[in-house]
Parts: structure tokens; sequence; C-alpha cells
């Protein structure tokens, strides 16, 4: 076994810990966007499919290239562009005024995954608009 | 590796740093999306990288260029389309399609790299195990997700496919991709590649055919894991850390989401890929409580229930989704918290078609991400609620779930028959997924509301609102 190869086993066995780490603490809430996020990052193999082109000097090389690169900067493309779609869609109050949507982020981020506190948050908040 | 090439691999660290932070970023809502964006710089320097490498080594021929170009603008202009116009209840297809074109260019990467050792009559390296691994795993993703795609959209039938013999072709078809497979390590065979292309494409969609609508997702979560693997795959055929690193990350995520959502079912992942749950013969009746009779109720005593209560969860389920309610849902909602009533949507992990699905859902109709309670933190609430309003879900509120011997015994549901009243909305008396009746139904706490969701949801809204003013 080569040096290079286990370099790149120890990359990948960290990197997966790493992964387990860093995912576990997504909530549940976030699944969808998240399983969309790291879709566009296997996205990344648009480098592997882009590297063909080194070494590619026939028709069979230029064929395996093309579709590896189509199918590749779809996923890279499409992967973020969705993922941007959703995570703009989550908010933390209905429907803020444009104005004010940069500030209603900004409020009380710790308890963002408390869903205890914010419960009794959205009550008043609920019995406020109850008011307008 | 020369000097060169060293310095380009560490600016491929960077991009895969930009998506561990990407993805750490991803942990709360507020701070989601700029957890996107720093993911996509990653993306934008790695694939700036890979230009440096393809300009500095200088062997790319002019066609080479022009197939690259071409095939990365095509496939840009898909994914852009795709991205931008899919509707929010179709993302579990899309997400598949992802997966699958994604296992596909890694498959792709070791085919080619595998044909050039063989073509310039090259010395199998160490990694070839990497390679075969490569192709067998993008093989039977690329078709896998298809199939689940598929199914998923309505082209293929929900419901599983299972006939004579197929799970002997299974074996057989995984026998042939694996032993071809073992002997390509020691000899450089194109034929023996074809085959074990084909026999693990063969295998992808034999694998999914079997495995249920309600299945998915596990399924998807499963074939994430699996590109995530095939790309980390590729980068050991090409010694390329990025993908390495990128694709031990898609693994581990998608690894924890099968585990999650196969917990969530109560079932284990041989026993989801296996199969023969939900083919129409397996329903029975539990006895006892199923005789009792069901009340049905009208759209103005619902609202009556709804308007007076101070306190009120909604339990979405996919048949929300499937009649496309959720800004009926959320309208509905809103007017009630309007009226200063308490009201939570409570999630069950496997509520839609993926892990989360509902969120996005019911985040699209604008309902505050806050009132969206995982069922852990839901179900001691349900003492003190007024009203459980059960809208398409019906396996994961079945009180049956607590008692051992049926279809969904030990499976975690929400505690719906808690409430202090329970209204449910469904088409008819259709059983779930698991073929069971369920118990709740006939609890003498429960008023059926027989309609389409959509319909319901409007029809409640007026109800409502007539009854407030």
């Amino acid at each position: 076994m080569s040096t290079a190869l286990v370099t790149d086993l120890t990359i990948f066995v960290l990197a997966l810990l790493v992964g387990i780490e860093v995912i576990g603490k997504v909530p549940a809430t976030l699944h969808t966007p998240l399983m969309s996020a790291t879709n566009s990052i296997h996205g990344i193999v648009l480098a592997g499919a882009l590297l063909i082109g080194v070494t590619a000097h026939n028709p069979v090389g230029y064929v395996l290239a093309f579709i590896a690169a189509v199918f590749a900067a779809a996923n890279v493309v499409g992967g973020y562009v969705v993922t941007g779609r959703m995570l703009k869609m989550f908010r933390k109050k209905a429907a803020p005024p444009p104005a004010s949507r940069g500030q209603v982020s900004q409020e009380g981020l710790e308890s963002l995954n408390g869903h205890k506190g914010l419960r009794g948050l959205a009550g008043k908040v609920g019995i406020g608009r109850a008011q307008s | 590796m020369t000097g060169f090439t060293t310095n380009v691999q560490l600016i491929y660290v960077l991009a895969a740093a930009c998506f561990v932070i990407g993805l750490h970023l991803m942990n709360s809502p507020a701070t989601a999306r700029r957890g996107n964006q720093v993911s996509i710089a990653g993306m934008v320097i790695a694939g700036v990288a890979t230009l440096i490498l393809l300009i500095h080594d200088g062997t790319v021929t002019a066609t080479g260029w022009i197939v690259l170009i071409a095939g990365a603008l095509i496939g840009s202009a898909v994914g852009l389309y795709a991205g931008q116009t899919i509707q929010m209840t179709a993302i579990p297809q899309l997400v598949s399609m992802f997966n699958s074109v994604g296992g596909g260019a890694a498959a792709l990467v070791a085919i080619y790299g595998y044909y050039q050792v063989e073509h310039t009559g090259g010395v199998l390296g160490s990694t070839t195990v990497f390679t075969v691994l490569d192709v067998i795993i993008g093989s039977v993703t690329f078709s896998g997700s298809i199939i689940a795609a598929g199914k998923l959209q309505g082209v293929i039938g929900g419901q599983p496919i299972i006939f004579k013999g197929s799970r002997l072709l299974n074996l057989v078809l995984a026998v042939v991709a694996i032993g071809t497979a073992a002997y390509m390590l020691t000899t450089a065979s194109l034929p023996a590649l074809l085959i074990v292309v084909l026999a693990s494409l063969g295998f992808g969609v034999m694998m999914v055919l079997p495995i249920g609508g309600a299945d998915m997702p596990v399924v998807i979560s499963m074939l994430n894991a699996f590109t995530g693997t095939a790309v980390a795959m590729a980068g050991f055929v090409i010694g390329n850390w990025a993908l390495i690193v990128a694709g031990a990350l898609v693994g581990a995520s998608g690894g924890i989401l099968t585990k999650l959502m196969a917990d969530a079912m109560n079932r284990s992942l041989v026993n989801i890929i296996v199969g023969g749950f939900g083919t129409g013969d397996t329903a029975v009746a539990i006895g006892g409580q199923v005789d009792a009779p069901v009340r049905s109720i009208a759209a103005d005593d619902a609202a009556i229930q709804l308007a007076y209560a101070s306190k009120v969860i909604i339990v979405p389920g996919y048949g929300l989704a499937a009649a496309q309610a959720q800004h009926g849902v959320a309208e509905l909602g809103k007017i009630l918290e309007d009226r200063g009533i308490e009201v939570s949507y409570a999630i069950h992990p496997v509520a839609g078609r993926m892990p989360g699905h509902m969120n996005v859902l019911l985040a699209e109709a604008n309902v505050p991400y806050p009132q969206l309670v995982e069922m852990d933190d839901i179900n001691p609430e349900f003492a003190r609620t007024d009203v459980a309003l059960v809208i398409g879900a019906n396996d994961v509120t079945n009180p049956a779930a607590r008692r051992p011997g049926n279809e969904i015994s030990g499976m975690p549901i929400l505690d719906v028959d808690q409430a202090k009243s329970i209204i449910v909305i469904k088409r008819s008396m259709g059983h779930g997924y698991a073929g069971l009746e369920n118990e709740l139904y006939f609890n003498p706490k429960t008023s059926m509301y027989f309609a389409d969701a959509k319909k319901a949801m409007s029809e409640l809204s007026s109800a409502v609102k007539t009854l407030v003013a």
C-alpha cells in the first residue's frame, strides 16, 4: 500500500467522523435542505469529470467526459439552487415586513433549536397579532 | 505528485473546509442560508482549482475543451431550470434525480479510469479496488435513484413491485457484479467492466422496485449515502482530496438520516429493502375497539371546536402534501392564531416522502419554523391540547403501535389520542400504508371529517371566519 493511499484513507476516515459529528447536530426541521445541500456537495464529482479531459484523446473518452460533465454540472447547480430556494422559506415569524427580516433572524439566535422556549414565544406572537 | 499539483491539492482542502463549515452552519435555520453560501464558495474554489489543473497540464485537446465546456453548460442549464421550477411537493423526486446523476458521474469517472488503464496497456494499481467499488456503487445508485424518482413522481406504481423469482434475480445480479468485479482486480478486462456495470444497474432497479412509497424517506437517504460513497471512491481513483472529503461528508449525512428514518418506522434496513410491506394482503383486523362506531362531523361543528379551543396541535401527514393542502392548513392555522389560540404543528420524522419534507412544505406555506415541533418535544403537549387536528396522517397516529403483535408495533407515534378532542380529516376510511385499521378513528373523542384535505381546509377556514365574525 502506497503512502498516498494511506493518506487518502486517513482523510476519508477523518472526514467521515467530522461528517457524523457535524450532521448529527442538524435539527429535523432542516433535514430536507440538509439532504439537498449534501446533494450539491457531492456534485464536486464535477472536478473528477473535468479531469477526464486531461487524458481523453479518443471518442470513448470524449463521450464519457461529456456525459459525466452534464450529470455532475446538473447536480451541482440544481442542488445549490433548490437548497437556496428552500432555505429562503424558513422564517421565524410569519411574513415579516421585508425591511425587518434581517433583524428578525438576529434575535434569539441561541434559542432557535430550543422548541420549548420558542413555543411560548410563538404563543405570545399569536396573541399579539390577534389584537392588531 | 509534483510541486504544482500538491499546491492545487491545498486549494482543494480549502474547498473541503468550506463544505464542512457550510454543513456546520446548517445546524440552525437562522444560519443555514449562510451555510449554503459558504458551501457554494467552496464549490467555486474547487472549480477554479480544477480549471487551473486542466490548463497547467496542457494536454486537453481542443475537442476535449469543447466537450467539457459544452457538457458543463448543458448540465448547468438543466440543473438551473429544474432547481428553479420544481414544486416543493416534488423535492424528493428532484433530490433522487440528483443522487442519480451524481452517482452516475462518479461511476463514469471510475469507468473511464479503468478503460484508460486497459486501453493504454497500463498496470492495474492499488486503487483498482476503489475503481470497482465506485463502478458498482455508482451504477446501483444511478439506476436505483431513477426508479425511486419514478415511484415518487407516480410514473412507476408506488406499491411494492414483487414478481416470482425477483429476489433470486436480485441475488444473482449481486453475485455476478461482485464476482466479476473481483476478477477485474487482477485482470484488466473491458468485457468484465461492462458486465459489472450492467449487473449493477440491474441490481439498482431490482433493489428499489419492491420498496413501497411510504418507505421512500429511508430509500432516498440510503441512496444519498451511496452517492456520497461513490464520490469518495472516485476521489480515491483520481487521488483528489476534495472528492474524498465531500464524499465522506455526504456518506455520513445519508447514513445518519437513513438510521433516523428506519428508527422512526421501527424497521430495520434489511426489512425495508427486502420489502413485502403494504402489499395489500397484510390487512388485519386487530379486534376490540375497531367494531365501535365512527363519529362523523361537518365543517361547522369542527370549526366550533377549533375556534373555542385555547391550544390546537395540527398533525400533518403525506396526505396533506398529496392534496397540495399546505397553504390551506397554514391559512387555517393563522386564523386560529389571530384569535389568540396557541397553534403548533406536530411533525413525525417520517411525515412526507423524505426526511424533513413536511417542514419544507409548511415553511413554503409561510408557517414560522418555531411552530413546527418534533415528535419527542410535542408528545407531552397533547395531554393539555384541546383539539388535535389530524390531516392526511394515519399510521403515525395509530395507538396500536404501543401494543405488540401487529405490523407497526414499537413504531414511535404521535400521542394524538391524549388530546381532549381529535378531528381527523380523511377522504375515506381507507387503511394506512401498513394495511392496519387505525384505532384512533374509533376513539370516542375522535370525530371524522370526510373530505379532501384541500377542500376541508378552505371549508374549515371559512366556517371559522363566519363563526368569529
